[in-house]
């Protein structure tokens, strides 16, 4: 048996010349995938980067693994070929809001409800950036772009939602601008066994500058960011508030709550704080969490894994029956198939006999 | 059984169409007197006819589906130009399907249903006696299948909405008899299929025998016929379709080539046969991914190429409108990829069950960019096998996408099939590239095909995709020179499939007046009207294109021996703006796009008016 390589990030830096705009958000995270990769103890022949079209999908040629950049929108569709053809391969769809929500949204919805075992990287970065300035379906209400003057028309689309109400396993969100929590977040994704959505908040510099700025700045950061941990309760704003929930008539309702400077456990006036529960199978919660800040407007974005839950994936599962099929009626044979159903024959003799 | 005691008289062939509304069951009947005839010994073809519409409005003309079998004791190539017998079950069907019988054909009536309401909906007058015209023209039955159907069922504890079903069993009941046939083998398939439903299985062989019985007894017939065995080949013989015959020809290219065999696609009419038999074969390592579109079909397709597998999605022609971007990007991938296309009548939607052969124009050229793809065409639903292992073979063996032509006839139309020997199916040629030092993604071999590593070879590493690259190392480069290369070797690649191909067979007259140039379903009509063309001292000879693109090597010098080229095609004449542009040559085209197959009697009089009489 050969000595598994001991990989390094530069064994994941493609020759090539990285042609991203400089100061764009994506070269933060080809840093961190590179990052990461070596620690995952998958051996290099065996990652596979599959993209569609725009900025991101250019994200396979920077990547010195096998990669595939495929056509707008498709590149889910690609991906699962790939795995169901061979499910050893780790295999990484980058993606983008107009690739992955616009043009490919269907593609996105199904990929995620078989549970096809693929890590989905969806560069946010609110706009359409390759074909120079337009509004894309997470670009706030009443943007104005090229195509917008008066304003967007369009509700915006929020990622981690759709992602969790398609039925996704894994959903997670962080920040490009955030290395450290973005490889965390990253590693989390790479050892979820199913489709793991994970959504990158991207700033595009040229075209869309500071869409994340909040959550970046010192004065605002603390405030806007709800930084997700397991089994803990969800504190933000230097452990001074936290999300509860609460009943609005018969909607179910999220809501802030200062911590009382005297109590150090998750308890204030009666309610208690929500604890992160990813592995939760009921999908409700993580659901009405990864509204927060986005549709439910004046409360924290809730960052890191909202959503981590083993169910059969896809591939497993067709593996299984294909292993079924096999044992109770044994591998296929070719002529028997071809010479199976009603056969006749006609010999020299019954062509003799005539009727 | 009763023993006939009736005259018997021998035929040489025969032409039967079973017709009745939608839910009557005409699609089964007819395939059981096709079965019966082919376990009997002879030649047959079949042409099933139906709505789209899963169940019209009863008794309606929209719902009308009808199935036509002609059985011979000679070797046929066509289900045949008109009927010898029309088994009409109500006055819809009667009228859409009366046209077609011959002078003095038999014409079966299910008297039962020709009743007011049924007369109406068809478009008749309530109290209309709609056979008076035909009298003298056809030898009518009036037969009251229905109430013969009740009462031979008499006692069985059923429904009389479930009994009155069995009527089709008693109407092919009949036509056996009419016809010397034996009732075992649909006797033998109703208790394989009803065999765990004991009264239904009692009640449709009931009906059965009635029907049979019915037949012998009552004085109304005044003889029964005999088809004698045709003098076909000698072998192992099975009926199947198109469709039955691509499925097992992919699952016979993934054995050829070793490769395991992956099928994304999505349902469409004609094609979706295809997807529910290669389902059946998960023993066989035989994926099938029923994707969420036609272009997730055929992107799970791309994937799975990619990753190293035998790859094909299934589709007809609205599917490859959605297909198209995908193929583009095998195109300049250079992955090796099959897509079927079942055509069917267009444009848009257009008429999802009938055939056509209108999408050759739109594989060859319905993309963006110079995008050259070989095309082949299967000619017959048996051929149906070989002309799937010939797109495998020249997809795999030359890295490139294929488009494989079958159209609604030779889908759904069946014919005997004579089985291959397993050794004269010659292996797929498929070597993936492993060597680290001297792999590169576009280093080509003689064909010019591209190497292949997939996902998991070591040191291989490598990535493509839709934009322009250099030959070679396969880098990004949109440079003007580098594309114009690129262009051209895309271009030679494919050209280069028409060297490996062996010389044209030319049936008939080597030279002479006329060369029929046909591709596809029309196969078996050109070929009966080329025969009978020769019999009556033409000189005729007929070439039958396998491959589209590129066209074989020797076709200019075929043509050349002839004074006219003639291509009959079912379309406005596709493969003959080809031809005339390609070749320089003045050829003619016949062209009918109604819906139906050609007439072999159609084709033989309008080369006729090329021909002159004799």
């Amino acid at each position: 048996m050969t000595q598994v390589k001991e990989l390094t990030k530069a064994d994941f830096v493609s020759e090539g010349d990285v042609k991203w705009c400089p100061g764009c958000g994506d070269y933060a995270i080809l840093s961190s995938v590179q990052a990461v990769l070596p620690t995952l103890g998958i051996p290099k022949e065996n990652f596979c980067f599959i993209s569609g079209i725009g900025c991101s999908s250019r994200f396979p040629y920077y990547m010195n693994t096998y990669g595939f950049h495929t056509i707008h929108g498709r590149a889910p569709t690609v991906a699962s070929g790939v795995k169901m053809a061979n499910p050893d391969l780790s295999v990484w769809v980058v993606t983008g809001d107009g690739d992955g929500l616009s043009i490919g949204g269907n593609h996105t919805i199904h990929m995620i409800r078989r549970n096809m075992d693929l890590k989905v990287l969806l560069f946010n970065n609110r706009i359409y950036g390759l074909t120079k300035g337009q509004y894309s379906p997470t670009s706030e209400k009443g943007k104005v772009t090229k195509t917008s003057l008066y304003g967007s028309i369009d509700n915006p689309l929020n990622p981690v939602a759709f992602a969790i109400a398609s039925g996704a396993t894994f959903a997670a969100r962080t920040n490009a601008a955030n290395p450290k929590h973005m490889q965390e977040v990253l590693k989390a994704a790479a050892d979820h066994k199913g489709t793991a959505f994970v959504e990158i908040f991207q700033n595009c510099n040229i075209f869309n500058d500071g869409a994340y700025a909040k959550y970046l700045d010192k004065d605002t950061k603390s405030e806007e960011n709800l930084f997700l941990e397991k089994a803990k309760p969800m504190l933000f704003s230097n452990d001074t508030k936290g999300i509860i929930m609460s009943l609005d008539g018969a909607n179910p309702r999220l809501a802030v709550e200062e911590v009382n400077p005297s109590d150090n456990t998750v308890s204030v006036n009666g309610n208690k704080f929500l604890v992160h529960d990813p592995d939760n199978e009921d999908h409700a919660l993580a659901y009405l969490v990864s509204q927060l800040g986005m549709t439910i407007e004046g409360m924290p974005t809730a960052m890191g894994v909202l959503r981590a839950v083993r169910k059969p994936t896809y591939d497993e599962v067709l593996y299984e029956q294909e292993a079924q099929a096999k044992a109770e009626r044994g591998p296929g044979s070719l002529k028997k198939l071809i010479y199976s159903s009603d056969t006749w024959t006609v010999s020299e003799e019954s062509l003799a006999a005539g009727v | 059984m009763v023993t006939q005691e009736k005259p018997k008289e021998i035929l040489s062939s025969v032409t039967i169409r079973f017709c009745g509304d939608s839910g009557d069951g005409m699609q089964l009947t007819g395939t059981q007197f096709t079965n019966t005839s082919a376990l009997f010994g002879n030649d047959i073809s079949t042409y099933p006819n139906f709505p789209s519409e899963i169940r019209a409005p009863q008794g309606t003309l929209a719902g009308v589906s009808g199935f036509q079998i002609h059985f011979s004791s000679n070797n046929i190539y066509t289900a045949g130009d008109s009927l010898d017998v029309l088994v009409a079950m109500n006055p819809a069907a009667f009228k859409t399907n009366i046209a077609d019988l011959k002078q003095n054909g038999i014409l079966i009536i299910n008297e039962d249903a020709f009743n007011g309401g049924n007369l109406k909906k068809a478009g008749f007058k309530e109290d209309e006696d709609v056979f008076a015209k035909y009298a003298d023209k056809y030898r009518i039955y009036k037969v009251p299948v229905t109430k013969l159907t009740l009462a031979a069922l008499d006692g069985l504890d059923m429904m009389a909405k479930a009994k009155e079903r069995c009527k089709n069993m008693f109407a092919l009941g009949l036509t056996y008899w009419i016809y010397s046939r034996s009732l075992d083998s649909t006797i033998e398939w109703l208790d394989s299929k009803f065999g765990k439903k004991p009264d239904i299985l009692e009640a449709n062989v009931r009906a059965l025998k009635a029907g049979y019985n019915y037949g012998n007894t009552v004085e109304i017939f005044q003889s029964t016929y005999e088809v004698p065995k045709a003098k076909i080949e000698p072998g192992v013989y099975r009926n199947i379709t198109g469709n039955q015959a691509i499925s097992l020809g992919f699952v016979a290219a993934s054995e050829l080539s070793g490769r395991p065999l992956f099928l994304g696609s999505y349902p469409i009419t004609p094609a979706t046969d295809i997807l529910q038999e290669l389902s059946k074969y998960k023993n066989f390592g035989a994926k099938t991914f029923q994707a969420e579109d036609e272009i997730a079909g055929i992107g799970s397709a791309v994937g799975a190429a990619f990753a190293g597998q035998l790859a094909i999605t299934t589709t007809s022609g609205p599917g490859i409108a959605l297909k198209s971007e995908f193929m583009n990007l095998a195109v300049i991938t250079e992955l090796p990829l099959v897509i079927a296309d079942i055509q069917r009548g267009g444009p848009s939607t257009g008429l999802p069950t009938k055939t056509e052969q209108t999408d050759l124009l739109q594989v060859l050229y319905g993309r963006n960019g110079e995008s050259p793809i070989p095309v082949v065409a299967a000619a017959s639903p048996s051929d149906c096998f070989f002309a799937a292992i010939e797109a495998c073979r020249i997809a795999l063996e030359h890295m490139t996408p294929v488009v494989l032509l079958s159209d609604t006839q030779i889908a759904i139309g069946s014919e005997p099939w004579k089985l291959p020997e397993m050794e004269t199916l010659k292996p797929i040629k498929v070597e993936f590239s492993t060597d680290a030092e001297t792999f590169a993604p576009y280093k080509r071999d003689e064909k010019l095909a591209r190497q292949w590593a997939v996902p998991g070879t070591p040191g291989c590493e490598h990535t493509i995709g839709g934009l322009e690259k250099e030959n070679i190392t396969g880098k990004v480069n949109l440079s003007p020179d580098v594309h114009d290369e690129m262009v051209k070797i895309r271009a030679e690649k494919v050209r280069l499939v028409a060297d490996t191909l062996p010389p044209s067979e030319v049936f008939g007259s080597q030279s002479g007046d006329l060369l029929f140039l046909g591709w596809g379903s029309t196969y078996g009509v050109i070929r009966t009207a080329t025969e009978e063309l020769l019999a009556a001292g033409y000189k005729v000879g007929q070439v039958h294109l396998r491959h589209i693109n590129p066209l074989p090597n020797d076709l200019a010098e075929i043509m050349s021996k002839f004074k006219y080229v003639v291509l009959p095609e079912l379309n406005s004449g596709q493969l003959l703006m080809i031809i005339r542009s390609k070749f320089l040559v003045d050829a003619k085209g016949i062209n009918q796009i109604n819906t139906k197959p050609f007439a072999v009697a159609d084709l033989v009089s309008r080369a006729k008016e090329f021909l002159g009489d004799k």
